[in-house]
């Protein structure tokens, strides 16, 4: 036991390992973008949508199903049934994580405008504002922070899944994970899934730093 | 992409075991779950300080990917049922404990004083009393954990576990849709029932909000 550590120590410190298109700053990167761009892709998709289904109160019912759907809805397996239908290409990558990150992005959405005080959205209408203004001048500031908090649920689930890329042959961190476990390596497959852990924990603490900043000034 | 039903009609009796292994696990996972949190909940909503720190930690742990739970629990309990199991768990957590604790906060201070009035004593004020109005939201979690660890059993599939996902590995490998579509339908197909199942429990469990509802 000691022995895997000091091992994983090694393999984690070791310049060599850091350097060239097999280093671990090179699958960071890689990782990090899939991570980031499914994020927005899902935000360009959830937000929207949570904020229609809040601000109309319709499609209440479609929310809360899409997200307990999205909860079942098994990763591995979306990712190899596209990786069939489409090849070897980005797509099952990038499907499988922003149909990961919408629903939470949705949900938390949604109950962000619902948090909304229903008092202070019709004096906003009483003084004129029409439902346009209403939304982005009213229920948007104060849904801000659930939505925040959706937005970074979505991001840390996506962070923590894109190790999957690996699994159809593309970079990330999660290279190490799949490699090393081919390899019968688990110094290399600890090194990987540790350093996955770490960037979705630090990216989380980070940005529950940026929300505490942001909301200082608000009570609730 | 076609379904090539010859399969699925020659692989009933697979299919069958890899659903009740799949089932096993989700279910063992919620099971140890709600033994561990219950009891963290309770202190967690008694002692204010543990609270935040409780809360803290099954965050933490939250976000570690699962992959990575499987692979770092390896060198302590290897390429078993065992650590599929514990991974879940570990997963399950995060919602058991913070709906549990937030069931708990839910029950009027005047309620427990009533019953502290009428001469019972915590622990009976704790089974009787608190845990019954805070079951609504702690099922909330329940079913919510559930559901997940139904979906994340898939996960253990790279190390050499995972019901279902077995079927996943299988197409990849052979480039073969049918067991992967089989996978998915009947992993989503548990999870709603399994999800179902609880609404009915909540329900028998809770007769006194029927008439309000």
């Amino acid at each position: 036991m000691y022995e895997l550590f000091k091992n994983l120590g090694t393999w984690l410190t070791s310049g060599s390992q850091w350097s060239g298109t097999d280093g671990i700053a090179h699958r960071l990167a890689e990782h990090l973008e899939y991570s980031l761009l499914a994020t927005l892709v899902a935000a360009a998709i959830g937000l929207p949508l949570g904020l229609l289904i809040g601000h109309t109160g319709k499609g209440a019912f479609v929310a809360i199903n899409l997200a307990s759907f999205g909860r079942a809805l098994p990763t591995v397996g979306l990712v190899v049934l596209v990786f069939l239908a489409s090849g070897l290409s980005m797509w099952p990558v990038y499907v499988a994580l922003v149909a990961l990150a919408v629903p939470a992005i949705v949900t938390n959405t949604y109950a962000g405008m619902t948090a909304v005080d229903p008092d202070v959205r019709d004096a906003a209408r009483g003084q004129g504002m029409r439902g346009g203004q209403v939304l982005l001048q009213v229920e948007l500031p104060l849904a801000l922070p659930l939505i925040m908090t959706g937005l970074r649920l979505a991001l840390i689930q996506v962070v923590a899944t894109a190790t999957i890329a690996a699994y159809v042959s593309f970079g990330g961190l999660g290279r190490y994970v799949f490699d090393g476990l081919a390899q019968r390596d688990l110094v290399q497959v600890l090194g990987g899934a540790a350093l996955v852990a770490l960037v979705a924990v630090t990216l989380d603490l980070a940005l529950a730093a940026l929300q505490r900043f942001l909301f200082r000034h608000r009570t609730a | 992409m076609t379904i090539d039903w010859s399969w699925i009609g020659d692989h009933t009796d697979d299919l069958t075991t890899l659903t009740v292994s799949h089932l096993q696990a989700a279910l063992g996972a919620v099971f140890l779950g709600l033994l561990i949190s219950l009891p963290l909940a309770v202190v967690a909503h008694r002692i204010r300080p543990l609270r935040g720190f409780l809360l803290g930690l099954s965050n933490v742990l939250f976000t570690i990917p699962s992959i990575a739970i499987f692979v770092l629990l390896l060198p302590v309990s290897g390429l078993t049922r065992t650590t599929t199991v514990i991974g879940l768990t570990v997963y399950t957590l995060v919602v058991l404990l913070r709906n549990t604790v937030e069931g708990l906060d839910s029950v009027p201070v005047k309620t427990k004083e009533a019953a502290k009035a009428m001469g019972s004593r915590p622990l009976r004020t704790l089974l009787t009393v608190e845990f019954p109005l805070a079951l609504p939201v702690i099922m909330a979690g329940v079913r919510i954990a559930t559901v997940m660890s139904i979906s994340l059993v898939s996960v253990a599939t790279y190390i050499g576990d995972g019901g279902l996902g077995q079927l996943f590995t299988d197409g990849f490998q052979r480039n073969f849709p049918t067991p992967v579509i089989a996978g998915v339908v009947l992993t989503i197909l548990l999870a709603v029932v399994a999800d179902a199942l609880l609404v009915a429990v909540q329900y028998a469990l809770t007769p006194w909000l029927r008439r309000r509802a």
